[in-house]
């Protein structure tokens, strides 16, 4: 069963306080979507709006279709997952399970299938007596899952379910709410503030930012053509760095920039008046410690080396003191306080104007 | 390689080293100032708490009556309280009445207002002050004294009740009734559980009641499903502290009832046919039993509270 979500520039108020500002979605059945931002971005707000937990201000929100700003929660076919899991303490996990499908009015026989096939499905079955105190994060979240999933909603939502999860754990938790996607095709929506997460669950991310979508596309469209500056620094770690730049002249209708000691030679034409101050973007990983990587940026004295086995992260400072994080292949022969020559593939080079905005 | 010479040790008196005398000196040194503070306590307990009630067992095992030197009886007390007293036993029918209505109405009052204030009223600290205040004025002789007034033959309830061509009796001097209005005089006073209820509602997450409305729980089912249970820890300890508090009610029987516990010994409650004995009858020892024996009905009382809670109290952790 898949289920499609329109939002209409909906809308959020506070009494005077906008806090979404007119927002246009369109989620396609069967889509698992990632809602990410910054704390206080709207995010949460946005997804709750959904769920029938926050009025809606202005606009429509659609639900196959139908118009559901009126709906009361329980009839919009959504099922949640908690950031603090909402588990009712005082319950055995069947109970908790059981809950919503009692609330509906079924019978302990028609129930007790519903609940075990979800216990079956999380791997929690040997849990089902005990009662959430008497569980790990981990498996708190499993039963905060199998409470969505025992009801056998249109829609899940998920509200930052990870976050309480230690690094290991979230990682492990990570792949099985993807594979349980996968397993069941519902229409996902999932809410979070790292990126990580948005990167690899995600069809389709939302970058929001004080209640505005930013960009909404595949996870590799907003890594590769982000649509602005905000963008560029929310994807990607190590976070991409941002070099000031400014036009000095001209070649051939190509501006010439000069950042750091090196004056680069865009590989595109632009229209950029001499004088212009523009912000390149380049990912960390993109860049290499040789003179013929492609466009040579700058010079730059190592200032720290992390050496994770697999990838060196190396930071930086240019000439002009602009500070500079590498991620380079394999394990480096670097030593801190090293000048090594910074370039970069062309392809890769992203630029700014004043406004943010990728050129 | 020789070590560097250290600084010599102080000396110590010999006083200070040795025996008890070292050991006192020491604790005095090292914990001195928090005695001091704990000083006006313990002069307190001591002296008001611990050192009566000590003196109080004693002379529950004697006849003393305030003009003589106690002489000592043995069990007799005791023994005449539980089968020669029958004011004993309506004094404790009486008081027992009293704790089984006036608690758990007492509490489902306080309840209900702290939930309704629970609500994100606007100047819900305004409505939490008036609601408390009969708390702090309830148990005081001018409302014992109002309360007469309120119950009386010509009182303002038979006023009320008169418009709608009722003609009351005098509540508080009929012994059907006279309980009753004691009972409903202690449920005003509702204030203090109250509070704690308001602060134990509050301590519920809101997403508990966010996720029960996703499973489509309505707010009854809600209530009794997510806050009864989540609030069962304060409902306890309410029901604990009121219970006790209810044995020990004295006041408004005392005032409302003259002393005298009538009509009928209708509100005799324990603690005034206890204060009859002592200062009525100067019956030193015998009261001093009485008063053991509550002590003992209280604690039992208690202990069952705590041993039932496993059965129904829910801890988060």
């Amino acid at each position: 069963m898949t289920t499609s979500v329109t939002l209409q520039t909906v809308k959020k108020r506070y009494g005077a306080l906008d806090v979404i500002h007119g927002i246009d979605l369109q989620i396609d059945p069967g889509e698992f979507v990632v809602f990410v931002g910054p704390s206080g971005c709207g995010k949460s707000t946005l997804l709750r709006m959904i769920a029938g937990l926050e009025e809606i201000s202005g606009g429509a929100l659609l639900i196959d279709g139908e118009r559901m700003n009126e709906v009361p929660p329980a009839r919009r076919g959504i099922a949640m997952v908690f950031q603090s899991y909402a588990l009712y303490p005082h319950m055995t996990v069947y109970k908790n399970l059981a809950f919503g499908l009692e609330t509906a009015g079924m019978k302990k026989a028609e129930i007790d299938p519903l609940v075990r096939r979800a216990a079956r499905i999380l791997h929690i079955e040997p849990l089902l007596n005990r009662k959430p105190k008497a569980l790990s994060g981990g498996q708190r979240q499993r039963v905060a899952i199998g409470r969505a999933i025992v009801r056998e909603p249109r829609i899940f939502l998920f509200d930052e379910p990870l976050s309480n999860l230690d690094a290991e754990l979230r990682v492990k938790m990570r792949v099985e709410i993807t594979t349980l996607h996968r397993d069941l095709g519902n229409t996902m929506i999932y809410v979070t503030h790292d990126q990580v997460e948005a990167m690899t669950m995600a069809d389709k991310i939302v970058v929001l930012n004080g209640g505005h979508i930013e960009q909404v596309g595949t996870p590799l469209d907003l890594y590769n053509t982000p649509v602005n500056q905000f963008v560029t620094g929310f994807i990607g770690s190590p976070k991409v760095n941002f070099l000031a730049a400014r036009v000095e002249s001209h070649d051939s209708g190509r501006p010439l920039l000069r950042t750091g000691d090196q004056v680069v030679r865009l590989p595109r034409q632009i229209d950029l008046a001499t004088g212009t101050d523009v912000t390149l973007g380049v990912r960390p990983e993109h860049l290499e410690h040789r003179e013929d990587g492609g466009i040579l940026l700058s010079h730059a004295t190592i200032t720290l080396i992390e050496n994770l086995g697999g990838e060196t992260v190396v930071y930086a400072r240019l000439p002009d003191g602009q500070p500079l994080t590498m991620a380079l292949d394999g394990q480096q022969k670097v030593v801190i306080g090293q000048e090594i020559p910074v370039s970069v593939d062309s392809r890769f080079l992203h630029v700014f104007d004043g406004a943010g905005l990728a050129i | 390689m020789a070590l560097p010479k250290l600084p010599a040790a102080p000396e110590t008196s010999g006083a200070v080293t040795g025996g008890r005398k070292g050991w006192l000196a020491r604790a005095w040194a090292a914990n001195g100032a928090g005695y001091m503070f704990l000083l006006p306590w313990l002069i307190g307990f001591f002296a008001l708490t611990a050192g009566p009630s000590l003196v109080s067992a004693y002379l529950s095992f004697t006849d003393f009556d305030l003009l003589r030197a106690p002489n000592w009886v043995g069990a007799d007390n005791y023994e005449r309280i539980f089968t020669a007293d029958a004011k004993f036993m309506a004094s404790m029918r009486v008081t027992l009445f009293f704790v089984i209505f006036s608690v758990p109405l007492k509490l489902a009052f306080a309840l209900a207002v702290a939930v309704a204030l629970n609500r994100g009223l606007r100047g819900l600290p305004l409505y939490r002050a008036i609601f408390y205040l009969p708390s702090l004025l309830g148990t005081s002789v001018a409302i014992a004294v109002l309360w007469r007034q309120l119950f009386a033959r010509d009182g303002l309830v038979n006023s009320f009740l008169a418009n709608f061509g009722i003609e009351g009796p005098s509540w508080i001097s009929h012994p059907d009734y006279s309980l009753w209005t004691l009972i409903i005089l202690s449920v005003w006073q509702f204030g203090s559980p109250m509070i704690i209820f308001l602060a134990g509602l509050r301590q519920i997450p809101a997403d508990m009641y966010e996720a029960a409305s996703l499973d489509g729980a309505s707010k009854s089912r809600q209530f009794r499903k997510i806050t009864l249970p989540l609030l069962t820890p304060v409902i306890f300890f309410n029901a604990v502290v009121q219970t006790i508090e209810a044995f020990k009610a004295f006041t408004p029987s005392f005032i409302i009832s003259g002393g005298t516990g009538g009509p009928i010994n209708s509100t005799l409650f324990y603690t005034l046919y206890l204060y009859q004995e002592a200062f009525r009858h100067l019956r030193m020892g015998y009261a001093s039993a009485l008063a053991w024996v509550l002590v003992v009905i209280i604690a039992v009382f208690t202990a069952a509270s705590f041993l039932s809670a496993r059965y129904w109290v829910h801890y988060d952790d």
